[in-house]
């Protein structure tokens, strides 16, 4: 009995210096990020008047946001690029993570590393503006071809497009969908390899069979740490994306900055935030049994 | 290795996609034209002098250090505070708050400047350097968290323990024993928050009011285009620093592990 009372006093003790040390981070988080969350949803419901936002309560924001083509649009095409940015971003990535980890010599790995992620710590700005240069009407690639006569006009379909906010995304993102992967890699037990060869199964049954299955809790994680960030992405659409490659981010700002309406930016801003959850939760969902762990 | 040889084919041509914007750079940065485009017409460094000559400049940059110094002490302080909570205490609401607190790292960071731009202007707080400071904390603080957490879990408690037998207060203990131990975790928060705040844009753009950052400043700078060739000497001034910094940072990671006898497993990430 009064050894379990002093175990409550230890617990309880325990979980009051553990909320106390907690405290300042937590309370930092709850003003600075619960809080104006919590307005944004607000101001989603609220009416834009013209000079001030009218305390009455209406939908009319939501309704304009998943109607008005153009927003739909706009909202649809942040949807289809960051999905084709991370396709296409993890399934390049994947060899490269799987190259490190199965073919580089250990004591190689973390130049490897090393010289993935150096082009990642210079200006994301700078590295989005020289993109609008390798692929611009005069750029690199266009010089290039015409060069080696491999064509006689600039291509014009490479740039203020679709098309380069998905080439300079995935470039961007690269490390981040390496490193996932190459982490989930590491960690699988070579010897299982050696015995699913042994058992008689070919080189690519056992990639089928043992090392995708293993690695899909680091692909899971690349396709999120790809897909979340990129639907928000504002640089990238404003400097290469021209006027048909613009994203929601551009129309958050568009809205918030430009035409003052906070209503409408934050029901845009919500939706496209209820949009990224919504995705993000089916596809873990679809990929539970891979994430479950060893038992 | 044989077997690798198409991988390795595939890997020098990834390399080649990563570091291309970066081969560029300081083509442009040099070359004596003010038109960004191919061909190249000579060498010059007329760019890098004028860009000592921008007063603006300057102002940006020194604006960028000082929310990039004073975000990256304070996403660091918080940090410490919450890895060590998480690592070794049980408390109600643990995941909750936890989650919370880590929030800012899986959303898009549009919605964190929106939403701090809207509660500071509702309640009238003028855009400053120190508008942008609360929102790089934010941010920093789950990298900070991610990087300070590994650093306590590998604490062994029982040196702890030894402290407090031998009659050093909660305080002390923190102080003598476990802040050592946890100084290289520390160091890399500050480093980490330190880089994410000076390359931070978008919260800047929002926040900054008219003062801005040098990514604010150099954003600013696309639209001219006879500004352009500035930024790409700039950008080759930054793309070199970091360099510099990451190899010897590099250096004295490789160093640290070769003395403490571990197995070196990956990079700073």
């Amino acid at each position: 009995m009064s050894a379990e009372s002093r175990w409550a006093q230890f617990r309880r003790s325990e979980a009051a210096s553990g909320l106390a040390l907690v405290s300042p981070p937590a309370i930092y988080a709850i003003l600075m990020l619960a809080a104006p969350l919590g307005t944004i949803v607000l101001y989603s419901f609220l009416t834009d008047g013209y000079l001030e936002i009218i305390r009455t309560f209406t939908l009319g924001n939501y309704v304009e946001a998943w109607t008005n083509p153009l927003y739909r649009g706009v909202m649809l095409r942040s949807l289809f690029v960051s999905m084709t940015v991370t396709f296409v971003t993890v399934v390049l990535a994947f060899p490269i993570a799987y190259f490190v980890s199965f073919h580089v010599e250990q004591s190689k790995k973390s130049l490897w590393l090393f010289l993935i992620t150096i082009p990642f710590w210079t200006s994301y700005l700078i590295r989005v503006f020289l993109w609008k240069v390798i692929l611009g009407y005069s750029g690199v690639v266009n010089s290039g071809l015409l060069g080696l006569g491999l064509i006689d006009q600039p291509l014009d379909f490479i740039l203020y497009n679709v098309n380069s906010v998905v080439i300079t995304l995935a470039h961007a993102y690269a490390p981040f969908a390496i490193l996932p992967i190459f982490v989930a890699l590491e960690k699988i037990d070579r010897a299982l390899l050696e015995a699913g060869q042994d058992l008689g199964e070919s080189r690519f049954m056992t990639f089928q069979r043992v090392t995708l299955p293993l690695a899909m809790p680091g692909v899971v994680a690349s396709v999120l740490i790809v897909f979340i960030p990129t639907v928000g992405d504002y640089v990238t659409p404003q400097l290469v994306g021209g006027p048909e490659g613009r994203m929601v981010a551009n129309l958050i700002q568009l809205q918030y900055l430009k035409l003052d309406n906070y209503p409408l930016g934050s029901a845009i801003a919500v939706s496209a935030m209820a949009i990224v959850t919504v995705v993000s939760v089916i596809f873990v969902g679809l990929n539970r049994r891979y994430l479950k762990g060893p038992k | 290795m044989m077997k690798g040889g198409w991988f390795k084919v595939y890997a020098i041509g990834y390399l080649v996609f990563l570091y291309a914007p970066i081969i560029i750079l300081p083509m442009f940065a040099f070359n004596d034209a003010t038109i960004i485009a191919f061909p190249l017409s000579g060498f010059s460094t007329r760019w890098f002098e004028q860009m000592l000559t921008q007063p603006a400049l300057g102002i940006a940059v020194k604006n960028s250090l000082t929310i990039a110094i004073i975000s990256s002490i304070l996403a660091t302080t918080l940090g410490v505070f919450a890895a060590r909570a998480s690592t070794r205490f049980r408390f109600p609401g643990k995941t909750g708050i936890m989650g919370l607190i880590m929030l800012p790292l899986v959303l898009p960071e549009i919605i964190v400047a929106v939403s701090l731009l809207v509660v500071l202007l509702g309640i009238g707080i003028n855009l400053s350097i120190w508008t942008v400071v609360l929102g790089h904390v934010l941010i920093s603080v789950p990298f900070a968290i991610a990087i300070l957490s590994s650093a306590f879990q590998s604490l062994d408690q029982s040196l702890e323990e030894a402290a407090y037998d031998l009659g050093e207060s909660p305080a002390s203990t923190f102080r003598l024993i476990i802040l050592p131990l946890v100084m290289p975790g520390i160091i890399s928060s500050l480093l980490i928050s330190f880089t994410i705040s000076l390359d931070e844009f978008i919260i800047a753009f929002f926040l900054a009011g008219t003062e801005p950052t040098l990514p604010v400043y150099i954003f600013s700078q696309f639209r001219f285009p006879q500004a352009v060739p500035v930024i790409m000497a700039l950008g080759t001034v930054l793309v070199s620093l970091s360099i510099i910094l990451l190899t010897i940072a590099e250096y004295f990671r490789r160093r640290g592990i070769a003395k403490s006898g571990r197995k070196d497993t990956g990079g700073f990430l």
